[in-house]
C-alpha cells in the first residue's frame, strides 16, 4: 500500500491517508517524550515545562546551568564515576563468558543444549525484583553485599543472555570449514581461535557487549538490593532524584544519555550490516 | 597393516573399528563443547540461580520458632487446641524456659516479630514479657501460668498458643497462604476477613494492568508494524530508527521524561489548557494513578510488541492480499481473513513477551505509579527491604516467578527461545 492506485475509491483514500496520520501519531508517541526532555534541559528556569521565553526562543530563556550542575555536583558526579566503574567491568566478564560459551552451543553435538539455553537465558526472564532479592540475601550471606565486586557480577550475570543471544545468532551463519581448513594447515585451536573465528564474528560479539554494557550502565533494581552507598551508579541517583526530590539536573542528565544511546544504537546497527555483509547476506 | 581378505568391521586407520573410532570423536566433540559452555554455567549457577533458590527457599523455612522456643514446642506436642482448655502448667513453665534464654539473646523479638505475621499483637506479648521474665527465678517462682496471664492477658488466649503450635515445623505454607489472603485456622487454611485481603487484590491488579497494557500495544503497535513491512526499504529502515531509539534509550530516562510530561504543571496539561480542552483549575491527574502506570509502561514496553510484530509481517507475501481481492474480497474481509490470520504468530510472540515484562516491572510503577498503580514487584520490594518479612516477600516472589515462568514455556513452544532477536 505504499502508493494508492488511480483507481481507489474515496472510501479507501480517506482510510489511506486516516491510517498514515494514525501511524504518525503512534510514532510520535514513541519519539515525543524523548526528544520533547532536550530543550527542556536547556530551560533557564528550575521548571520542567517550556517558559514563555522559551517559546519566543529567546536566547534569555535558555542556559546550560543544569548542565553545569550536573558536571559540579558531587553526587551526580561521584555517580557517574560509579557507572563507569562498573559497566565495563561487567561487560568485560559477560563477554568473555559468554562468547565462550556461544561457540561451545554452536557445536553440532552438544547434550542438553535446550536445558543449557534454558539456564543461561534465564536473567532475562526472571523479573528483575526477584533476581535483586535473591542476590541481596545470597550475596550477604558471602558477603559480596555492598561490594563492587558483588555489584560487578550481578550485572555480569544479567548481561549474559545478550551475549549469548547475539552471538549464537552470529555464529548461525558461520562457515565451519573455515576453522578446518586452518587445522589443517597446522594452526593449533587457540590460534584458530583468535586467527580466523574471532574477526569473523566480532561485530556480533562487539554487540553483544554493548547490549550487555548498556543492560548494566542502566540498571537500578539489582544495584539498589546489591550495592551500598559506594557504588551509587547513575541510575540510582537518577532513581532517588524522581522519587525524592526531582531537580531539573535529571533533565540534562536524560539528555546525555539518550545522546550516549543514539551513538550505541548507530553502532550496533552498523555491526549489524557489516556482520551481514561478511557472512555473504545482502544487507536488509 | 590390516589384512585387507579381512572381512570383519570396517577398521579406522589406527586399527580400532571405525564405529568405536566415530564414538570416540563424538564424544570428544560433545566434552570439548561443555568445556566451553561449562565455565559460564557455574558462573550463572553460583551467582544467579543459587541466589534466585535460596530466596525462594525462604518462602517455606520456618526454623525460628522451633529455635527459639524449644521447649514450648516440645510440651505443646501433647496438647490440643480443640479442646478448648489452655495448655497446662508445663507448658508455661517450658515458655517461661524459652523466654529467659531468648531474652537473654535478645532474639525473643525475632520469634514474636516472626509469629506476629500471623497473629497481629502477638509482638507486644511477647516483647513484654521478654523484660519481666528475664529477672524470675525459674526453678522457684512457679507457677507460671498465672505469672504470664499477669503480665499479659495474651497469654490466656487459646488463639496465641495455637498459633505458637500451628507455625512450629521446620517449613510452613503460612508465607504463600499469606500471599494468597488465607491463613492456617484450627481447620486447616482458610480465607482472610475481608479487611485484611490485600495480595489477591494486588495480584488481580498486576495481571489486569499487564493485560491493559499488553492490549494497549497491540492496538498502537499493529499499525506501525504494518506500514514498516510495507514501506519500502530505505524508508522503513528510517522509520525504524524511532522505534529502535526509544527501545536503547535508559528505562530511567523515558520514566522521567513521563513523570515530567504527566505532572499537572507539565507539558501534556499546559498545552491541553493553552488549546482550551482542559480548564486551568482542573488540571488533569495524570500521574500517580493507574492510567499514569498505564501510560508509561506501554511507551517503554511498545518496542519489544512491534519488533516481533513487524519481523512477522515482513514474511507475509503481499501477493496473497492481491489474490484475495482479485476473488472479490473488499478490503476488509482481505485483511481479516487473509492477512491478519497470518500475522496471529507475531502478535503471540509480542504480546507474551510485553506481557512477562509487564507483570514484574519495578521502577516505572514506582515512580508514576502513587499508590493505585503499583505492582506486586512492589510489594515483594515492600516487604524485603522495609517491612522485613522476607518469607511473605519471597512466597510472593515465588508466585510471580511461577507466572513468568508458565508464560516463558509457552513463549518457548510457540516462539522458541532460540528465535529471540534483538536490535
Amino acid at each position: 500500500m505504499s502508493a494508492l492506485p488511480p483507481y481507489a475509491t474515496a472510501g479507501q483514500r480517506t482510510w489511506h491517508y486516516t491510517f498514515r496520520v494514525i501511524c504518525g501519531l503512534v510514532f510520535f508517541f514513541l519519539i515525543a517524550p524523548i526528544v520533547v526532555i532536550i530543550p527542556l534541559s536547556f530551560n533557564a528556569q528550575d521548571f520542567f515545562t517550556f517558559t514563555p521565553e522559551m517559546l519566543r526562543l529567546d536566547p534569555e530563556g535558555y542556559s546550560l546551568k543544569h548542565y553545569r550542575d550536573f558536571f559540579n555536583n558531587d553526587s551526580w558526579q561521584s555517580a557517574m564515576w560509579n557507572s563507569l566503574k562498573i559497566a565495563p567491568m561487567a561487560t568485560i566478564v559477560s563477554v568473555t563468558f559468554g562468547t565462550l560459551a556461544a561457540i561451545g552451543l554452536s557445536q553440532p553435538h552438544v547434550p542438553f543444549r535446550r536445558a543449557i539455553m534454558a539456564i543461561l537465558i534465564s536473567p532475562m526472564i526472571v523479573p528483575l525484583i526477584i533476581s535483586a532479592a535473591g542476590m541481596y540475601f545470597f550475596y550477604s550471606r558471602i558477603g559480596l553485599q555492598g561490594t563492587y565486586i558483588g555489584v560487578v557480577l550481578a550485572h555480569a550475570a544479567l548481561g549474559i543472555p545478550f551475549v549469548i543471544i547475539t552471538v549464537t545468532a552470529t555464529l548461525v551463519g558461520f562457515d565451519r570449514s573455515l576453522t578446518r581448513a586452518a587445522a589443517n594447515m597446522g594452526a593449533d585451536p587457540v590460534t584458530t581461535f583468535f586467527r580466523v573465528q574471532m574477526p569473523l564474528i566480532l561485530p556480533g560479539v562487539i554487540s553483544g557487549g554493548l547490549f550487555a554494557f548498556i543492560t548494566s550502565f542502566d540498571e537500578v533494581v539489582v544495584v539498589l538490593f546489591v550495592g551500598s552507598a559506594g557504588q551509587k551508579t547513575l541510575p540510582w541517583q537518577m532513581f532517588i532524584g524522581l522519587r525524592e526530590q526531582i531537580s531539573p539536573t535529571i533533565l540534562a542528565v536524560a539528555t546525555i544519555l539518550v545522546a550516549i544511546s543514539i551513538m550505541l544504537l548507530a553502532t550496533v546497527e552498523m555491526l549489524r550490516r557489516r556482520s551481514e555483509r561478511l557472512r555473504g547476506m545482502s544487507p536488509s | 597393516m590390516t589384512d585387507i581378505s579381512h572381512s570383519g568391521p570396517v577398521l579406522a586407520a589406527d586399527g580400532t573399528p571405525l564405529k568405536r573410532s566415530l564414538a570416540r570423536a563424538l564424544r570428544m566433540q560433545k566434552l570439548r563443547a561443555l568445556m566451553l559452555i561449562a565455565p559460564l554455567l557455574l558462573f550463572i549457577l553460583v551467582t544467579f540461580i543459587l541466589p534466585v533458590a535460596d530466596m525462594l527457599f525462604r518462602s517455606v523455612e520456618n526454623r525460628i520458632v522451633q529455635d527459639t522456643l524449644p521447649q514450648t514446642v516440645e510440651a505443646l506436642a501433647d496438647w490440643d487446641p480443640a479442646s478448648g482448655q489452655l495448655p497446662n502448667e508445663a507448658v508455661f513453665a517450658a515458655m517461661a524456659a524459652d523466654l529467659q534464654v531468648a531474652a537473654e539473646q535478645k532474639t525473643h523479638t525475632k520469634v514474636a516479630k516472626r509469629l506476629n505475621y500471623e497473629n497481629p499483637g502477638l509482638s507486644s506479648v511477647f516483647r513484654k514479657s521478654g523484660r519481666k521474665v528475664k529477672k524470675w527465678d525459674l526453678a522457684t517462682d512457679g507457677p507460671f501460668r498465672e505469672k504470664l496471664i499477669g503480665i499479659d492477658d495474651g497469654w490466656g488466649d487459646i488463639e496465641l498458643w495455637r498459633t505458637i503450635k500451628t507455625y512450629s515445623g521446620t517449613f510452613t505454607s503460612g508465607y504463600f497462604l499469606n500471599a494468597v489472603d488465607m491463613q492456617l485456622g484450627a481447620e486447616g487454611p482458610e480465607i482472610r476477613p475481608e479487611n485484611e485481603r490485600i495480595y489477591n487484590t494486588m495480584l488481580v491488579r498486576t495481571m489486569r494492568m499487564s493485560l491493559i497494557i499488553t492490549f494497549s500495544c497491540i492496538v498502537l503497535g499493529y499499525p506501525v508494524a504494518w506500514i514498516l513491512a510495507n514501506l519500502p526499504a530505505r524508508k522503513a529502515n528510517l522509520l525504524l530508527i524511532l522505534v529502535l531509539l526509544p527501545f536503547w534509550t535508559s528505562l530511567l530516562v523515558r520514566t522521567s521524561a513521563w513523570k515530567i510530561l504527566l505532572q499537572q504543571q507539565g507539558v501534556i496539561n499546559d498545552t491541553l489548557v493553552w488549546i482550551g480542552l482542559v480548564d486551568d483549575a482542573n488540571r488533569l491527574v495524570l500521574i500517580n494513578n493507574e492510567l499514569g502506570t498505564i501510560i508509561a509502561m506501554t511507551h517503554i514496553l511498545l518496542p519489544f510488541m512491534i519488533l516481533p510484530m513487524y519481523s512477522v509481517m515482513q514474511t507475509i507475501n503481499p501477493s496473497y492480499l492481491r489474490a484475495a481481492k482479485s476473488l472479490g474480497a473488499t478490503d476488509w474481509t482481505a485483511f481479516w481473513r487473509v492477512y491478519f490470520p497470518q500475522t496471529v504468530p507475531g502478535i503471540g510472540a509480542g504480546s507474551i513477551l510485553v506481557f512477562i515484562l509487564a507483570v514484574g516491572y519495578y521502577i516505572t510503577p514506582a515512580l508514576v505509579g502513587g499508590t493505585k498503580g503499583t505492582f506486586i514487584s512492589n510489594l515483594i520490594a515492600y516487604h524485603i527491604s522495609t517491612s522485613g518479612n522476607w518469607g511473605l516477600g519471597a512466597a510472593l516472589g515465588a508466585i510471580l516467578l511461577a507466572v513468568v515462568l508458565l508464560l516463558y514455556w509457552v513463549y518457548d513452544k510457540v516462539v522458541g527461545i532460540d528465535n529471540v532477536k534483538l536490535g
